[in-house]
């Protein structure tokens, strides 16, 4: 039998090789906020003439209206995202018909979204709630859920741990992925990061459900021994679900526009995430809080019982 | 026999879900029900509108939840006024804002400015003023002795009587005028109306009557007779669509709370129906591999799983309509998300079946021990799920955001009926279709 417990540093060394070059990217270059946050405007024109002005003449116009700090960014070869100040529907119609004039050719307004900056704070300051909401709510559902366990605490805080590790994954990737593509950090990431601890903690239960059974059953096998015959018995399960929910995931991201691909290639590296982390750490702190690891880990001999 | 039972509500339940699912249901008339069954579209596959309005007092000011259920209504119907738009949905979304959600509609610069404005109208003595002074009137701002809220000081000097308000107006139409073939809004007033405007005008021939909207004078005439018939025309050089805008404020009355726009988002209509299209490919794509997975992967009961599977997305998507649920994109992203989970519960139920025929167990045995062992992980991690769908739900509600709502809504009751699914209807074909089956002899059907 394939023993994942026994290597269980080194898949805890590879869960970090991942965050901390993550934590660093965020250190070093932040989240970009959306407008969703910040307050602003977006602005996703196409132009009819299927080429684009440089952006300068852009910003000139803009500059022109009084939005200082404009940014544009290219998509495709037609369209274009402008983001600025916000402003109302009245001034982006002046806007749009200004750069018409200039660039002699018809504008499609494909979309146009505007943020007052006092909601921005608050959505950002309710969504910082709601990530802490459901943190908290899935460890008191985990802990009523193994209640008739030993250590039935053990389990919600390692499966927190596990969710936890998700976030900081999901996170350091956009980090890292979202200051090469000029990815910004909007209401539906959160929803994406919000869904994936739902999904870590969904694939966490079904392996812990398997070590409650275990432990029932074998009472005189070593902890660590059923943990590990846990894991390989859900692994089946737990790669076929990943797989099928990879393969829908990656339908959505291949053809599924370019509007959501940020939204589902969240969620697809929070769900590989969220399976690594349930089989690979999750379970393991379970047998590493057991024998109290941590008193070895600074060399120090383990206090003898 | 329980499990033919089973395959009875099962088949009914199908049944209608397929009825509602018909891309031309006809719905159900009669018997005490009138519903049709279409699809909601979001505004970001359709194209249209949203915007979330604020209450434009103090944040420190209490706001008067009797005024903004009415100033909700307002918007309501001026939203409806704006014509050809069946499906748009206004809400109160905490104590100070209204959501508006206008699919299709192509025009937001107008449609917003139609719905945030408070439209005021008010006609006002300017008798204090001398005529040819009064009559240059038009275009400024100016203060009246009629105010909505107590809490606005009169301080500035020249304070002009407002005699009546457009709240006695009775019935408005969008003309033209004969003589400059300029829009203008006809109206007539009720008999209160007609009272005053009779009386006033008598008294004060020669003088000027200034028609003021929301604090601004849009016409000042000179009256040249008394006007007693209670109708009469606004003019003030207005375009088609402001004259339709005021036409719509003045039939639907004045804001009793001023309104401000705080977000909006508009969707031009190609770009909603470009991501309705490929999010409909990617679905159709991500299903059929699935599909074509389970059934090599767990062979028979594999199959069976995707006619299950089949089930769940005729009754999830039947439910949608029913329900109703506006679908948006992320919304059809949690669909294809809850396809893999729905899966995951047969999955957790066949490696549980596996395990208990390798054990050697027959197999109508098997098949109920793997569904009872599997159901406490199914309803544990599902359950997990739906906690974090409701705390989306909470915050998309608070903020109007629809399209965080409707991806909780829709994430959620794939949940639901994907447990419904795989527990009775997966289980029931199961049994239908291999009770007769030997295992012994048919090892490979099942994977083992």
């Amino acid at each position: 039998m394939i023993n994942i417990v026994k290597r269980r540093y080194l898949y805890f060394a590879i869960s970090l090789l991942v965050i901390v070059p993550g934590l660093i990217a965020l250190s070093i270059w932040g989240l970009p906020l959306a407008i969703d946050f910040t307050g602003g405007s977006l602005l996703y024109i196409r132009f009819d003439s299927g080429s684009l002005p440089p952006s300068q003449d852009i910003i000139d116009i803009y500059n022109s209206f009084g939005f200082p700090d404009t940014l544009v960014q290219t998509s495709g070869t037609s369209s274009l995202f402008i983001r600025s100040k916000d402003m109302d529907e009245a001034m982006r119609s002046n806007i749009v018909q200004a750069m018409e004039q200039r660039f002699n050719t018809s504008i499609v307004v494909e979309s146009f979204e505007t943020v007052g900056p006092s909601i921005g704070k608050e959505v950002a300051l309710r969504a910082a709630g709601a990530v802490g909401l459901a943190a908290l709510g899935i460890m008191l559902y985990i802990t009523y859920a193994f209640r008739g366990v030993t250590h039935a605490f053990r389990y919600g805080v390692s499966a927190i741990i596990a969710m936890l590790h998700d976030v900081l994954v999901v996170i350091g990737v956009e980090a890292i992925i979202g200051h090469f593509l000029g990815w910004e950090v909007d209401s539906m990431f959160l929803t994406a990061l919000l869904t994936v601890i739902g999904f870590s903690v969904h694939d966490t239960i079904v392996v812990f459900d398997r070590i409650r059974e275990n432990s029932n059953i074998y009472r005189r096998i070593p902890y660590e021994t059923v943990v590990n015959h846990s894991i390989v018995q859900t692994l089946a399960r737990s790669i076929n679900t990943q797989l099928t929910v990879l393969f829908t995931l990656l339908a959505l991201a291949i053809f599924g526009g370019v509007t959501i691909r940020h939204f589902v290639i969240t969620l697809l590296i929070g769900v590989l995430s969220g399976t690594y982390s349930s089989i690979f750490n999750a379970a393991p702190i379970l047998v590493v809080w057991e024998k109290r690891e941590w008193q070895t880990w600074f060399g120090r001999t383990p206090k003898q019982a | 026999m329980k499990v033919y039972r089973s395959l009875v509500i099962i088949i009914i339940i199908l049944a209608a879900a397929i009825y509602i699912t018909l891309p031309n249901s006809p719905g159900i008339h009669g018997i005490g029900i009138d519903r049709d069954f279409t699809t909601h579209l979001g505004l970001d596959l359709v194209g249209g509108i949203q915007a979330l309005l604020e209450a434009d007092l103090p944040a420190d000011q209490v706001i008067d939840q009797a005024s903004m259920t009415t100033a909700k209504t307002i918007v309501e119907n001026r939203v409806n006024g704006l014509g050809g738009l069946n499906e748009a949905v206004v809400q109160q979304a905490g104590d100070r804002r209204i959501v508006v959600e206008i699919p299709g509609e192509t025009d937001p610069e107008h449609a917003l400015a139609t719905v945030k404005q408070t439209g005021l109208l008010e006609f006002v003595d300017l008798s204090a003023l001398p005529v040819e002074e009064a009559a240059a009137m038009q275009g400024s701002i100016i203060q009246t002795d009629f105010t909505v809220s107590e809490s606005s000081p009169l301080t500035t000097t020249a304070v002009y009587h407002t005699i009546m308000t457009g709240k006695d107006i009775k019935n408005v139409n969008v003309t033209t005028s004969q003589a400059s073939q300029q829009y203008q809004v006809a109206f007539e007033l009720n008999e209160e109306g007609t009272t005053i405007f009779g009386n006033f005008t008598s008294a004060h021939i020669g003088q000027v009557l200034a028609i003021v909207l929301d604090k601004q004078v849009i016409s000042a005439p000179r009256i040249d007779s008394a006007i007693t018939g209670g109708r009469g025309v606004i003019t003030g050089r207005f375009t088609l669509d402001e004259a339709n805008q005021l036409a719509i404020q003045l039939r639907y009355g004045s804001l009793p709370i001023p309104l401000k726009v705080v977000t909006s988002q508009s969707v031009g209509p190609t770009l909603g129906q470009d991501s309705l299209n490929k999010s409909l490919v990617a679905g159709a794509i991500g299903l059929s591999v699935v599909i074509l997975y389970m059934a090599f992967f767990y062979r028979l009961p594999g199959i069976v799983a995707d006619l299950a599977l089949v089930c769940y997305a005729l009754i999830t998507f039947a439910l949608f309509k029913f329900i109703p649920v506006t679908l948006t994109l992320p919304g059809i992203a949690g669909f294809v998300l809850s396809i893999g989970m729905a899966v995951d519960a047969n999955v957790l139920i066949f490696e549980r079946l596996k395990e208990e025929l390798r054990e050697g167990k027959q197999l109508s045995v098997a098949i109920d021990q793997g569904w009872s062992r599997a159901w406490s992980s199914i309803r544990d991690s599902n359950f997990s799920t739906l906690i974090t769908c409701a705390i989306l739900f909470w915050f998309g509600n608070t903020f109007g955001a629809s399209i965080v709502k409707g991806f909780s809504l829709t994430l959620a009751i794939g949940v639901l009926v994907s447990m419904f699914t795989a527990i009775i209807v997966s289980r029931t074909f199961l049994h239908v279709i291999l009770d007769r089956v030997n295992i012994r002899e048919h090892k490979a059907w099942f994977g083992i």
